[in-house]
């Protein structure tokens, strides 16, 4: 992979840059940026913070005042951290590519879950079988976490289920698995949100009691298999029983 | 040491324990947090001689009423809601060692909108990913994941003896005040850089945004302001998720602009048409619903210029305080 091909440095604050790999969601890109935020974790810049991938880019947060110290006074900060990043660009990083993780999660996608699944089927005269097997019967791909703690940003759903998101934000709870566009999600926490809900896991999305909180991690793999909803309150009740990754 | 704590005798409307934010988990999209003003959370730790890093308690108007079951010293800061002690007004930004059974209060706003509460005895809390900052919806961090509550105990650290400073007194003002006014101190206009998406606005826009000023709407919380007013932007612009942080300026689809405060989401999707210098962010911090705001331009040679000016003076504020606090120990202890 060639990694000079097209990225573009912006400021996203005083503190913080983005390398911009373009405006798109699309799978290649996207492993690009966590090729990049893997490489980073791995070998952070001087006076690095953080490191985040997002669909198409990674920010990157600096401590500037350490840097400050640090640097030529001559020389501003946010020129140094530009040049880092340039230099950056001329390593291999994308020989830090992992294989993802494949996780495969269980769904109910029974009516009092799935709240907006019918209006689905209307929309796309679809039967609520059809769409149960459109969205999982395939491997989604986890662009990026951000929104909630945990929330995963997944994609592509089958062009047959795609549907806008709501106007309103509504009310959801934890576990709701969403479309939005071409993108599925589920929601960690409850929240407001805007997604189309067609279903509820019984897995815990996020916990604050674990050293990983968060079940899923950008470049992870996802398969939903649909459950009845007696498996979805027995495996709430048992939840080490599916809860591990690996 | 059993049943010494602040207690929480009323709760406020939203008094949450902030630190200066919690990062390195963004990746995960847990979000920073960590007070709005940080500013006056950090010297209000410096007056007590704490870190910088010490939680502090962030108030809003109306403010929780609290009771100190054990000697202390304490400072408040940033918005004044009129703190008393057992009904005696204590000023803002300097030292105040209070006896046991005290009363924290705050009577009546006069300026501001959020007041920072440190303690030399220190929060006995746990962090959470590094930090103390409350995170509400992730219901964890600060105190319990959430605001604090009537009856609410919050244990503390230390335990000090003032006596001999207090004699009989209820509480005791110490003889110095922070100066909070640095070099670049913001009076009325917010400094902001224009950010990726800055040309998308028209060019009558890229002028307005710097003549007009904006009125803080009813939507500004701790997780962003929307302002009041429109810009026009030249298309629609459909963006993919990218980072965004503390100070960013996005366009909303209707023209209106928000600004990410400190609960921000980690990514968002909307034009990032520019960010807030963050030595400006405390200004920003301390406006409420209706308050009027002007931004002028700068660039990020200068807006990291204001940071570092800014830096300079805490770390001398910080000094100041230590050798204050020093001194008057010594001088205490050389008394007897």
């Amino acid at each position: 992979m060639e990694n000079s091909a097209s990225y573009k440095i912006h400021l996203i604050n005083d503190s913080a840059a983005a390398i911009d790999f373009g405006n798109v969601m699309d799978k290649k890109i996207n492993a690009r940026a966590i090729a990049l935020f893997n490489y980073l974790t791995q070998h952070p810049i001087e006076g690095m913070i953080e490191a985040i991938p997002a669909y198409s880019s990674v920010a990157i947060y600096f401590d500037i005042l350490l840097l400050r110290k640090r640097i030529s006074p001559h020389k501003k900060v946010y020129e140094w951290i530009q040049n880092k990043l340039s230099q950056l660009m001329l390593t291999e990083f994308a020989g830090v590519q992992t294989i993802p993780d494949l996780i495969r999660i269980p769904v109910c996608y029974d009516r009092e879950f799935a709240i907006d699944l019918p209006w689905i089927a209307e929309q796309k005269g679809l039967s609520r079988e059809e769409i149960i097997q459109l969205h999982s019967s395939r491997q989604y791909h986890v662009y990026m976490l951000g929104f909630l703690p945990g929330f995963s940003y997944m994609g592509e759903v089958n062009q047959r289920i795609v549907v806008p998101r709501k106007l309103e934000p509504q009310p959801i709870l934890a576990g709701s698995i969403g479309i939005a566009g071409k993108q599925t999600g589920i929601y960690p926490l409850n929240s407001p949100g805007g997604w189309q809900i067609i279903g509820r896991t019984p897995l815990k999305m996020f916990d604050q009691n674990k050293v990983e909180p968060c079940l899923l991690k950008a470049g992870d793999s996802v398969e939903f298999y649909s459950i009845t909803s007696e498996e979805f309150d027995y495996i709430q009740k048992n939840p080490s029983l599916l809860q591990e990754r690996d | 040491m059993q049943g010494m704590s602040l207690k929480i005798i009323k709760a406020g409307v939203l008094d949450t324990i902030q630190d200066l934010g919690r990062y390195r988990f963004q990746y995960l999209g847990i979000n920073p947090g960590g007070a709005m003003d940080r500013f006056a959370a950090q010297v209000v730790n410096m007056l007590t001689g704490n870190d910088v890093s010490e939680p502090v308690i962030e108030l809003h108007f109306p403010s929780s009423i609290f009771l100190f079951e054990q000697e202390t010293m304490i400072a408040v800061g940033g918005a004044d809601f009129s703190a008393t002690i057992n009904g005696e007004d204590i000023p803002l930004w300097q030292p105040v060692i209070i006896s046991k059974n005290s009363i924290l209060q705050f009577e009546k706003w006069k300026k501001g909108a959020r007041c920072y509460l440190a303690i030399r005895e220190k929060l006995d809390i746990q962090k959470w990913l590094g930090s103390y900052s409350t995170n509400i919806k992730a219901t964890t961090g600060g105190f319990n994941g959430r605001a604090l509550q009537k009856n609410d105990e919050i244990s503390l650290k230390e335990r000090n003896e003032y006596k001999c400073f207090l004699k009989d007194k209820d509480f005791v003002i110490l003889p110095w005040k922070a100066d909070t006014l640095w070099k670049e101190t913001p009076i009325d206009r917010i400094a902001v850089v224009p950010g990726n998406e800055w040309e998308l606005l028209t060019k009558e826009s890229r002028k307005k945004i710097f003549r007009d000023h904006f009125v803080i709407g009813s939507l500004a919380d701790r997780m962003g302001y929307r302002l009041q007013g429109t810009l026009i932007a030249k298309q629609n612009c459909e963006l993919v998720s990218s980072i965004v942080s503390f100070g960013t300026i996005q366009l909303l689809p209707n023209g209106e602009l928000i600004v990410l405060m400190a609960d921000h989401q980690t990514a968002g999707g909307y034009p990032r048409i520019a960010y807030v210098a963050s030595a400006h962010l405390p200004l920003l911090a301390q406006k409420q619903p209706g308050d009027k705001i002007r931004f002028r331009f700068t660039d990020q040679e200068h807006a990291e210029e204001l940071l570092f000016l800014q830096q300079q003076h805490l770390l001398q504020l910080q000094d100041a305080c230590k050798f204050r606090l020093e001194e008057f120990y010594n001088t205490a202890h050389g008394g007897h």
